[in-house]
């Protein structure tokens, strides 16, 4: 049965093949990523120096709220899909999706999700301007009309989710080849299949918090009206009852890349595979059991400060494992650093950055100086950038060559790795310090004690958004062009994925192969 | 017996997911907000005060004197002059009293007011009870129009020892938009 993909538009709009729809959502994620970060640079470009420069107060604040919205929904959760796309079939050993329509459906819901988003910024009243975490009233009685459309994008998104987090769990549990038993399933296929657990549980939380909005908005109730008898803190434990389950949505996929490429480059079998996985279980189990250390601030009795301060300082054993495997795996190792590595390299020691910035934001009396601040900016930046961001840009560099048949050109990937780094800690370094100092977030202008650590830090946005230009360059030559791959690309890399040949046929594994 | 399930594992275990997904969103949008309303009513913890309390013995504690505190602030846009006639009140567990509210519509147009408990500290919410409270109907103010708002209380003689001071805020509420339809209508929740 040797049919290649169909021609012109249609392929990719009628497609069912998983190569093709995780191509689709990596390129979406892409665009979003850019979108994203432009809207990351305006904010940048204000702040460069105290005072109101470029843009007014109201549309500084859209551009922070759509930055988090579009990177968060946009660039980092499609792209983690586009990978389990590509990747989960050909690391099980399955010739497909499970459910290879709902598949093209779940990705072309999102662009049509997104255009409803961007389309709000040309509205009356302007795009949503209450921050990405969209606490209500802000969010209902004082928001601008386009809190609706905002409301609706939300509630495809989730269905986007969702159907993509049954697909990979559907997969994952009934397509794998014989002898591909549960643990000798590559650590991104593990990470993957609980993270889809997570997205089912919470991402109808999301869609639940936003139609209480919409009520509250449309309908006269008062979930979050106190003039009618709602609480606004309701909303805030709702939101991040779904919200800290999702930033591990975010970072759980990026752990399982990390695990497949640092072993490949220090040429060592990875550092107890078993506990890594029982580690991402732990985290993913004790993210439910933590969602209000967000909301120290908001007067819980001290019985509630203590309980979800020690939860989440819990979270730091499980996390302290993964990263001791990762070193384990290095030390000794032979290692080189070619691009894919230098990414992972960058992950493990700037992630555990932000995770020490985490147990510092952890401590509730603590909190109570940081919340709000500049300081909670630099933390989870610190992770989702190096953390979310660099393992994606890893796997692209590391699996690139499969999926195109072409090596990319080492030279250049190494310069955007160095650019990358040294933009992204000039960034986020110095708002720690403008943090502690007191900048509150989400503000346009700042007292001028933090004019210099602003300075630094808009110069540092630039150079990593310049950096993703090349990478963008690098991308696009590398498909176009460039030295041919082998099989195996790497140094005897672990993993099905590698056993056909480059660039991967349209069809793999129509007979499934044979694991031991 | 009644297959659920189709007997294809992959449509099985979708639906299976599908269901769980749909239970999360139920239990977001009806179990959540109900869940979360018990959990600060029963520990107080969000300084809402209860119902109406009917009174049972009307025993007195001398021995203690608790300070009241009343509070009334006004929320966004609200224009009605609203004010405790009284601000600081010292009563001894289990005796009953009244406290007045002044409100003045300065507007010249008819508003409704809702006025909103709140008390610290939380583990003294339980054991402020009152027997009768402008707060449990909304407030119809004409043009023009003043009226003294009445609350009475008891404080519970079961009153953890370590409270000596109770401090009671109204935020009084514009609900003319909301329920400006001529009709009285009780707010269908706790006050």
């Amino acid at each position: 049965m040797a049919h290649g993909p169909a021609k012109g538009i249609t392929r990719w709009l009628y497609t069912t093949n998983h190569k093709d729809i995780g191509s689709m959502y990596l390129w979406f994620s892409f665009a979003m990523f850019f979108l994203g970060g432009i809207f990351a640079l305006v904010i940048r470009a204000e702040l460069f120096q105290p005072g109101l420069q470029i843009v007014e107060p109201n549309f500084f604040n859209q551009m922070t709220t759509m930055h988090g919205l579009i990177m968060v929904f946009g660039a980092v959760m499609p792209a983690f899909v586009g990978l389990a796309n590509w990747m989960i079939p050909m690391m099980v050993g399955a010739p497909d999706m499970a459910l290879p329509r709902m598949n093209n459906w779940s990705f072309w819901i999102l662009p049509f999700a997104f255009l409803m988003l961007v389309s709000t910024l040309f509205m009356q009243g302007g795009a949503p301007n209450f921050g990405w975490t969209f606490y209500a009233p802000l969010s209902t009685t004082y928001a601008p009309p386009s809190v609706t459309f905002f409301i609706f994008a939300i509630h495809i998104m989730g269905a986007s989710s969702i159907m993509g987090a049954i697909n990979i769990i559907a997969t994952i549990l009934n397509m794998r080849a014989p002898g591909m038993t549960l643990m000798k399933m590559p650590l991104f296929v593990w990470t993957w299949l609980i993270t889809a657990y997570l997205l089912i549980a919470v991402m109808p939380v999301l869609a639940g918090v936003v139609t209480m909005m919409l009520m509250d908005i449309h309908f006269g109730t008062s979930f979050f009206d106190a003039a009618g008898g709602g609480d606004p803190v309701l909303f805030q434990h709702v939101f991040w009852f779904f919200g800290h389950p999702e930033v591990y949505i975010m970072i759980l996929p990026a752990f399982g890349i990390v695990s497949a490429i640092i072993p490949t480059f220090a040429r060592k079998p990875l550092f107890g595979y078993s506990s890594m996985v029982y580690a991402t279980a732990s985290i993913a189990f004790l993210s439910f059991i933590v969602w209000a250390h967000h909301m120290f601030t908001v007067g819980m009795p001290i019985a509630g400060e203590l309980f979800f301060m020690y939860a989440t300082m819990l979270i730091a054993v499980p996390t302290g494992v993964k990263v001791f495997n990762w070193v384990a795996t290095m030390f000794r190792g032979a290692m080189t650093f070619e691009t894919p590595m230098l990414f992972a390299v960058a992950f493990v020691i700037l992630f555990t950055i932000g995770g020490f910035s985490g147990l510092m934001l952890a401590i509730a009396p603590a909190d109570f100086q940081y919340h709000d601040t500049y300081f909670v900016v630099a933390h989870f930046h610190y992770v989702l950038v190096p953390g979310a961001i660099f393992s994606i840009t890893a796997a692209v560099y590391y699996w690139l060559p499969k999926w195109c048949g072409h090596m990319y050109n080492e030279a250049m990937g190494k310069a955007h790795f160095w650019l990358a780094f040294i933009g992204l800690n000039l960034t986020f370094f110095p708002m720690h310090f403008s943090g502690l100092a007191g900048m509150p977030r989400r503000i346009p202008d700042y007292h001028m004690m933090f004019a210099d650590w602003n300075m630094l830090s808009s110069v540092g946005a630039f150079l990593f958004g310049g950096a993703q230009v090349l990478f963008l360059y690098i991308v696009v030559s590398t498909i176009l062009k460039g030295k041919k791959a082998t099989a195996e690309v790497w140094d005897n890399p672990e993993g099905l994925e590698w056993t056909v040949p480059s660039p991967a046929p349209y069809h793999t594994f129509s007979t499934p192969p044979e694991v031991k | 017996m009644i297959r659920l399930l189709p007997e294809n594992p992959v449509a099985a275990l979708s639906i299976k997911l599908g269901v769980g997904a749909v239970g999360m969103f139920v239990f977001a949008l009806w179990i959540m907000p109900p869940l979360y309303n018990a959990f600060c009513e029963i520990t107080g913890l969000n300084g809402k005060t209860g119902d109406r309390y009917e009174a049972t013995s009307a025993e007195v504690d001398t021995s203690r004197t608790i300070k009241v505190q009343f509070v009334a602030t006004n929320n966004e846009g609200m224009p009605w002059k609203f004010a405790p006639k009284v601000r600081t009140v010292e009563v001894h567990p289990g005796e009953q009293t009244r406290i007045d509210f002044e409100a003045f519509n300065p507007t010249d147009r008819k508003m409704i007011g809702q006025a909103i408990p709140s008390l610290v500290p939380f583990k003294a919410s339980s054991y402020f009870h009152k027997t009768e409270c402008f707060c449990f109907n909304q407030q119809h103010l004409a043009a023009g129009e003043g009226a003294d708002l009445p609350m009475f209380f008891i404080v519970d003689r079961d009153l953890p020892q370590q409270i000596h001071t109770i401090t009671l805020s109204y935020t009084l509420f514009d609900v003319t938009d909301r329920y400006g339809d001529g009709e009285d209508n009780v707010a269908s929740v706790t006050q």
